[in-house]
């Protein structure tokens, strides 16, 4: 890679993760080497203590490479982007997840993809070569492969995967984006990139791999088939 | 333009050609009347035929659970020698 002078700026929404969150920063600052970056810790006051371990991972790594900015109970994904986006200083901005199925050791992928192609947000996909998932029935794959068609067919949103959370964003971008953006939980990230894809914004692809989550308890509900459709139907008439 | 809108404008355009082959009578009145339901059909089949080969590709990544396991235990050995709170979950 040639010298990349970008200032990256990762926010990590997390809500009982304290486990995931000490893993997924060793694992940044081990796979980011040679990069400006910081990360934004956006919890949403966890009982279990996450804020205790990210301030004691402060200590090891420095105040200035891992900020945590609290707010007191849950609020939401898509704020949770917007109240870290207040705080990045990076001129790009790349989301995840705490929960250890998007892995670090992707980012550099992520960021040598912008630098090769100038584009304005970089997505993750699970869905071609050198990309997959891990720990899923096969009823969570009939699911997510019928929601992806039925999405592929009704939005022609141009990106093959329209719920990964996993994605780098031009810092402008994201601001434009996420002012524009209603929806709630995961079909907030649906409505993001069919936005940016409408709004004529340049998107690349990476592929990433997807294992389910090890520690903690998964947070989707059971009516996430229906709130898709809901979502579906939002975008085909807002978009 | 709203997306719906474009949706709508084809399916416009695709019912303006039916119409057309039933007062042209180009093809039989009979086979006509029945293109929509193979329309239906054809649409239905799509949508199944791309979930069955989605799933039958579907990309899965099994050694990547056991790389994860071998971080983690990176990760958790590095962090208690830094004093930080990784006990166990």
């Amino acid at each position: 890679m040639e010298k990349n002078k970008n200032k990256y700026s990762l926010i990590i929404p997390t809500y009982n993760e304290r486990l995931n969150i000490a893993l997924i920063v060793y694992l940044v600052f081990k796979h980011l080497r040679d990069v400006e970056f910081e990360i934004i810790v956006v919890d949403d006051g966890s009982p279990d203590g996450t804020q205790d371990v990210v301030k004691q991972l402060q200590q090891v790594y420095g105040e200035d490479r891992i900020l945590l900015r609290a707010r007191p109970r849950k609020l939401g994904l898509g704020t949770a982007y917007s109240h870290g986006l207040k705080h990045a200083s990076g001129e790009f901005v790349i989301i995840m997840d705490a929960d250890l199925s998007h892995h670090p050791k992707y980012l550099p992928s992520f960021i040598k993809k912008q630098m090769e192609t100038g584009a304005s947000i970089v997505t993750g996909t699970r869905y071609v070569k050198g990309g997959g998932v891990h720990g899923w029935t096969l009823m969570r794959k009939l699911t997510s492969r019928g929601a992806n068609v039925l999405a592929q067919t009704l939005l022609w949103p141009g990106v093959s995967d329209l719920t990964g959370s996993f994605r780098l964003y031009r810092r402008s971008v994201l601001e434009d984006v996420i002012s524009s953006c209603v929806s709630k939980g995961y079909v907030f990230q649906m409505e993001m990139i069919v936005r940016a894809s409408r709004k004529g914004y340049h998107i690349e692809e990476v592929p990433i791999t997807f294992v389910d989550r090890v520690y903690g308890i998964s947070k989707l509900g059971g009516s996430e088939i229906v709130e898709y459709l809901k979502g579906l139907v939002y975008l085909l008439l807002t978009t | 333009m709203k997306h719906i809108l474009k949706i709508i404008a084809l399916l416009v355009a695709v019912s303006a050609i039916w119409v057309g082959l039933l007062e042209t009578s180009l093809i039989p009145h009979s086979h006509t009347w029945l293109l929509p339901i193979y329309f239906v059909v054809a649409l239905g089949c799509y949508g199944l035929l791309m979930v069955g080969i989605g799933l039958m590709r579907f990309p899965t990544c099994p050694q990547e659970a056991i790389l994860l396991q071998k971080d983690i235990s990176e990760a958790r050995e590095f962090l208690i020698q830094r004093g930080v709170d990784v006990g166990p979950d």
